[in-house]
């Protein structure tokens, strides 16, 4: 398959290399990171003029899945200010490799809460309460805080990206999605590898990955570590056809299922409260702790625990039984949730440009007067339209949902032996689409 | 492929024909609470014209229509009345256009003028989607994603 090896550029190379430039972007994120912080908890209680709930949740959330996840895979992990106080001590120093001198206590995570289950419940708490993180500033910097706080607490007492790995909400969305993201880091030449005894690159990988071993991208940050510390200059960073990830013979796990199917019903969910127009489904979800609430996150867990897997459930098993070897059931329903990635990914961002291109004007205005102070720092305060959906970015949307399906019936078929086996993968895709089709531009 | 990208455009840009209805002269009455619109889905035909009251229950709101810029402001208590005459077909959301409160961004409503063409075309784009899916792998089999 054809790739390009951003690494043959000694331009690139020195850039990527060089600990600097990833530094000076990681000291902006995480300046702005404490930035938003602050304005939350300062700032103006009203949400719309609030630079934490603009910048978090129209800005950034829209630039991760809009330009980070599509163009870049994981990177934005790369450049992510959350894991950098504690990686700075546990390394004992910022422009420092992994393995010297640091603070922490360097404990394995345990066993039995691996992989990315705890990333698809924190990605579900975040939909339980997300109508009120989503437009209080102050909760939204608490949130923030907290999950500094938690990453930081948790570099000192287990080794490594902890927080990165196992629990981030965000790296559980990113890392999944990255699986269909045209970047990836890969070694170059195997057998150097093989004759390298030391593996440095596994002793400086911050998120435990060993490059030679890697065969998706999902779990790596894209840190450029081993890239650095590597003796033969055997890594490559490679631009590489969208989905590559995704095949017949690539290795899955239930877990990842899941995670793809909170996604799906997080999607779901999300259009229905934020674009829908039931009034009353958007107090329910706003008023936490109300039965009303109880009601809505009943219907949400619902749709992401029962309806939506079982539906799933139903294909994958009705996929194995028309294929002519049979695997265990396990075994199916993880080699299938390959269809869940692209189906999701386009998903989430025909949403997100439902919701952002109609939002997009609030974003300026907040940089103009990032606390609701009555400041004008750039002359744009106060021209915060209403904005209204355009007929070209209704049309979008459902082009975008119809790559999505398209691009998920295809991962149906590869990774099945014949089309009839796809088939029952290829219903569910359609009528996930369908629904998804139905909240934004029905 | 080309024949697929040719086929996808004109679904998405055949121009297919609305049912004709008589226009109509309608009065809609439109209550806005923090943070809905009573009623949130409203239907009309093409070419009505339609004459909304906009009333407030409680704070200020505000009633702006996608696509018709078209805006109401309503006091409290106060019934604020604007009339606009329905020219294009398709869903339209209305929102609130003054900032009530922490759900005022999700304050939204839904106007759908005869028949919703996108989510048929929607739907058939969706079938031709499978049906490209299929094809594209059956003449160069394991070729790229
Ligand atoms: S996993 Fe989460 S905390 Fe870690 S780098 Fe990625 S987004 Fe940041
Ligand atoms: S494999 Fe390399 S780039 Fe990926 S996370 Fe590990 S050190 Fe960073
Ligand atoms: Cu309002």
């Amino acid at each position: 398959m054809t790739r390009l090896d951003l690494t043959r550029s000694p331009r690139a190379l020195a850039l990527l290399r060089s600990r600097w430039p990833q530094f000076l972007l990681r000291a902006i994120t995480l300046a702005g990171f404490v930035f938003t912080i602050l304005s939350g908890l300062m700032g103006s209680v009203v949400g719309s003029h609030n630079f934490a709930i603009i910048f978090v949740w129209i800005a950034w959330w829209t630039t991760l899945k809009l330009v980070f996840i599509p163009f870049g895979g994981r990177s934005w992990c790369s450049i992510c200010p959350i894991p950098l106080p504690g990686e700075w001590l546990q390394n004992g120093g910022i422009l420092q490799p992994r393995g010297g001198t640091g603070f922490g206590l360097g404990k394995r995570w345990p066993r039995f809460l691996k992989g990315s289950w705890m990333q698809a419940g924190g990605f579900l708490l975040i939909g339980l309460f997300g109508a009120m993180t989503l437009t209080s500033a102050k909760i939204t910097a608490i949130v923030l805080l907290f999950i500094l706080i938690l990453a930081l607490a948790l570099s000192l007492v287990f080794e490594r990206r902890s927080f990165c790995n196992y629990l981030c909400p965000i790296g559980g969305f990113t890392g999944l999605y990255a699986q269909a993201g045209p970047v990836e880091l890969r070694v170059k030449d195997v057998d150097i590898c093989a004759a390298h005894s030391e593996k440095t690159c596994y002793t400086a990988c911050p998120w435990g990955q060993y490059p030679l071993a890697l065969k998706s991208s999902a779990n790596c940050g894209l840190c450029m570590e081993c890239l650095r510390v590597c003796p033969s200059d055997n890594i490559a960073v490679n631009l590489r056809p969208w989905g590559s990830d995704l095949g017949p013979k690539t290795k899955h796990r239930l877990d990842e299922a899941f995670l793809g199917l909170v996604m799906l019903a997080s999607a779901l969910v999300d259009s229905a409260v934020f674009l829908g127009p039931w009034g009353q489904l958007k107090s329910a979800a706003y008023a936490i702790g109300s039965p009303a609430w109880f009601l809505f996150s009943g219907s949400f867990l619902l749709t992401a625990l029962g309806i939506l897997p079982g539906l799933y459930l139903g294909a994958a098993w009705a996929a194995n039984r028309l294929g002519t070897t049979h695997v265990n059931l396990r075994q199916s329903l993880a080699h299938y949730s390959q269809v869940l990635v692209p189906l999701g990914l386009m998903a989430w961002i025909a949403f997100t440009i439902s919701f952002a291109f109609v939002k997009f004007g609030y974003v300026l205005p907040a940089v103009s007067d990032p606390l609701g102070w009555g400041w004008n720092l750039i002359g744009l305060s106060k021209t915060a339209g209403v904005g209204e959906a355009t007929s070209f970015s209704l049309n979008l949307q459902v082009a975008i949902l119809m790559v999505g399906l398209y691009w998920s019936s295809r991962v149906a078929c590869r990774i099945s032996e014949t089309i009839r086996q796809a088939a029952p993968l290829i219903a569910f895709s359609g009528l996930f689409t369908l629904a998804m089709l139905w909240l934004l531009v029905g | 492929m080309l024949l697929f990208i040719g086929m996808s455009l004109l679904i998405f840009f055949a121009p297919l024909p609305q049912p004709v209805q008589i226009p109509k002269d309608r009065l809609i009455r439109i209550e806005a609470s923090s943070f809905q619109f009573i009623p949130g889905e409203i239907q009309i035909n093409p070419g009505d014209r339609v004459t909304v009251e906009l009333v407030s229950t409680d704070v200020v709101h505000g009633f702006s229509l996608d696509g018709y810029s078209f805006e109401l402001k309503a006091d409290p208590g106060q019934t604020a009345t604007g009339t606009f005459t329905a020219g294009k077909a398709g869903v339209f959301r209305f929102r609130c256009s003054v900032a009530c409160g922490n759900l005022h961004p999700f304050m939204i409503g839904k106007l759908q003028v005869g028949v919703n063409l996108l989510l048929f075309r929607g739907i058939a784009l969706g079938l031709l989607a499978i049906a490209a899916a299929l094809v594209s792998l059956r003449k160069a089999p394991r070729r790229r994603m």
